[in-house]
């Protein structure tokens, strides 16, 4: 089974942000980046799928020269190969405009599954697997818990809300949204960190591709959310503050 | 303008954001002085058209078709399609739910559309929508417009307006219409079963009056029987957030937050969760919400009544040995 698995580099969870002078990103600069989260778990699907069915992994990545780092923590836990679209504005288009350029990217590669998170951690649009699915003609599930592959189609457990699940079938190929928490992500060993050094990243640049960049939506600017609801902070030592918060959930919010 | 508000039901059922949506959309089309319809999808579903049409929209479009009556990406888009065409609509709402993720932007997308996801409020700037959303888990929040030419589609997150706001119909009923749509089965590739629920719920946080809730700041299962010890001091049920219940620390029937439970107890304590949006949404009904965070910054504090900016190794022993001691005493 040949897969490809899109992952995005995304600020490191703890990455103190501040908002670009034209008030429309954030300063890139001298923050730390990482997988985003939800895509390490479409990635390790994806290797354990491979694992018993055979073929390949291709990682599937955009955005400026410091995803490198990501592709290649992605080809050193694995993953066979990786395509790398370059662009330093990634960060500027919208769901569809990125979905279309990854699914350029791949139209003359062969798979019989693309995997993507749930979500970026970034933009949070939740889209790129629906859209590749569109774009290429093919079907999709989303939100998934577990995948059997059978005889070219596939059985699949979906998580829908409030505790309910249901099993699907689709043919394949396919494109799946992976529900984050489906398995436990593996570390890269020193091995796989090795091995990584010799595997392909192939670079293509986003414009080579001739992908227009025309928006379905624009990002006016972005900010710090106003309080919906006032704060009140207590201070002092773990012993003064627990005293301090009990007071007033007794006399003050009465709630016990 | 034309709104088109898309409603959700499943095996007849409301899902409540449904209600939630319209009553935006509602709110949308009085500031933009539009035509606000209704539409409801599946099979057999005449009696919620009939509800629907009680509300305060102009008409109800009842969508039905045999191959709608269970949910398939393709069947909805399909007739969607169809029916947003026929209509010449030019903004259409929907509720952000699991359902709508999996389907609408395929929907925008066959009809060379974007869609601006999980939408918390939306501003009128001189004719000019905008809609507000989070970005960064929540810790920015960001201005987006549409671009191109109609039509547009915009999700909104649970709870981010509220159903009982959507208002009745001023004069008795508004009318239904029956839209026929084209469906062939060859075009629908998904195979649906069964819905199941994993295992019984052995306990319903939603009538717990008080819940202590840990999120990854907990770092470890054994540090578990902390908050176990202070949710009993306080007279609470344990929960968490969704990262420790996948990590088998707790049971999935004491998640909360988009894929668990929704609940809004009277005292809702945030230990160590930094409070990402797919968590906030299940808890921020709560009518008096603690949170304790080492990170300042970290998005909970956005819906605290009371913060504490601390360590929560110190903190929950502190408050489980105040709680017994005033107890005692």
């Amino acid at each position: 089974m040949n897969i490809i698995v899109c992952i995005k580099q995304v600020p490191a969870k703890d990455a103190p942000l501040v908002i670009s002078a034209d008030g429309t990103w954030i300063r890139e600069a001298d923050i730390g980046y990482e997988m985003n989260e939800p895509d390490s778990f479409a990635l390790e699907e994806a290797l354990r799928l491979k694992e018993k069915h055979g073929g390949e992994v291709v990682v599937l990545s955009m955005g400026p020269a410091r995803v490198t780092q990501t592709i290649k923590e992605a080809l050193a836990k694995g993953a066979d190969r990786a395509i790398h679209v370059t662009d330093d504005k990634f960060y500027a288009l919208d769901p569809l405009g990125s979905a279309r350029s990854l699914a350029a990217a791949i139209k003359d590669q062969k798979f019989d599954l693309i995997l993507t998170g749930l979500q970026s951690d970034d933009h949070g649009f939740g889209q790129t697997g629906v859209l590749l699915a569109e774009i290429l003609g093919l079907p999709h599930a989303t939100i998934i818990m577990q995948i059997d592959a059978v005889e070219g189609h596939l059985k699949l457990k979906r998580e829908l809300e409030a505790g309910w699940f249901q099993w699907v079938e689709l043919p394949m190929p396919a494109v799946l949204s992976i529900q984050s928490g489906i398995n436990k992500v593996r570390y890269a060993t020193l091995k796989g960190i090795m091995a990584a050094k010799k595997k392909e990243i192939a670079a293509v640049s986003r414009e080579s591709l001739g992908v227009s960049s025309e928006l379905t939506q624009k990002l006016e600017k972005i900010y710090v959310p106003q309080k919906t609801k006032k704060t009140e902070f207590i201070t002092g030592t773990a012993k003064e503050s627990a005293a301090k918060l009990i007071e007033k959930l007794k006399h003050d919010a009465r709630v016990i | 303008m034309k709104i088109l508000a898309i409603t959700e039901q499943r095996e007849g059922k409301w899902n409540k954001a449904s209600f939630e949506t319209l009553a935006a959309a509602q709110q949308i089309a009085k500031d933009t002085n539009s035509t606000l319809t209704a539409a409801v999808i599946g099979d057999g579903i005449a009696a919620l058209a009939d509800e629907l049409a009680g509300k305060d929209v102009a008409e109800v479009l009842l969508i039905e078709h045999e191959l709608l009556g269970a949910y398939t990406p393709d069947g909805f888009s399909l007739a969607l399609a169809q029916a947003i065409s026929q209509g010449g609509f030019d903004l259409v709402l929907l509720p952000h739910t699991y359902q709508v993720r999996d389907f609408a932007p395929k929907l925008a997308a066959s009809l060379g559309k974007g869609m601006i996801g999980d939408c918390i409020a939306y501003r009128n700037e001189g004719g000019k929508l905008i809609f507000v959303r989070q970005m960064f888990q929540g810790k920015t929040v960001a201005d987006v417009s549409f671009a191109g030419a109609a039509p547009w589609f915009a999700t909104f997150q649970a709870g981010a307006f509220r159903a009982d706001l959507a208002a009745a119909h001023p004069s008795g009923k508004a009318p239904v219409k029956k839209i026929s749509v084209e469906l062939k089965p060859e075009q629908i590739r998904t195979k649906p079963m069964e819905l199941f629920r994993e295992a019984k719920q052995a306990v319903d946080l939603t009538q717990a009056p008080i819940i202590v809730a840990v999120g990854r700041g907990i770092k470890a299962p054994e540090n578990i029987a902390l908050a176990e010890k202070l949710a009993k001091a306080i007279g609470g049920e344990i929960a968490a957030s969704r990262p420790i219940c996948d990590e088998g620390w707790l049971p999935m029937e004491r998640q909360i937050g988009s894929s668990g439970q929704t609940v809004a107890p009277k005292l809702y304590l945030a230990l160590g969760i930094s409070g990402a949006i797919q968590h906030v949404v299940g808890m921020k009904g709560s009518r008096t919400i603690v949170a304790i965070n080492k990170d300042q910054n970290a998005p909970i504090f956005e819906v605290a009544d009371y913060g504490i900016v601390g360590d929560i190794f110190e903190l929950i022993p502190a408050l489980t040995e105040e709680l017994e001691k005033s107890k005692a005493g």
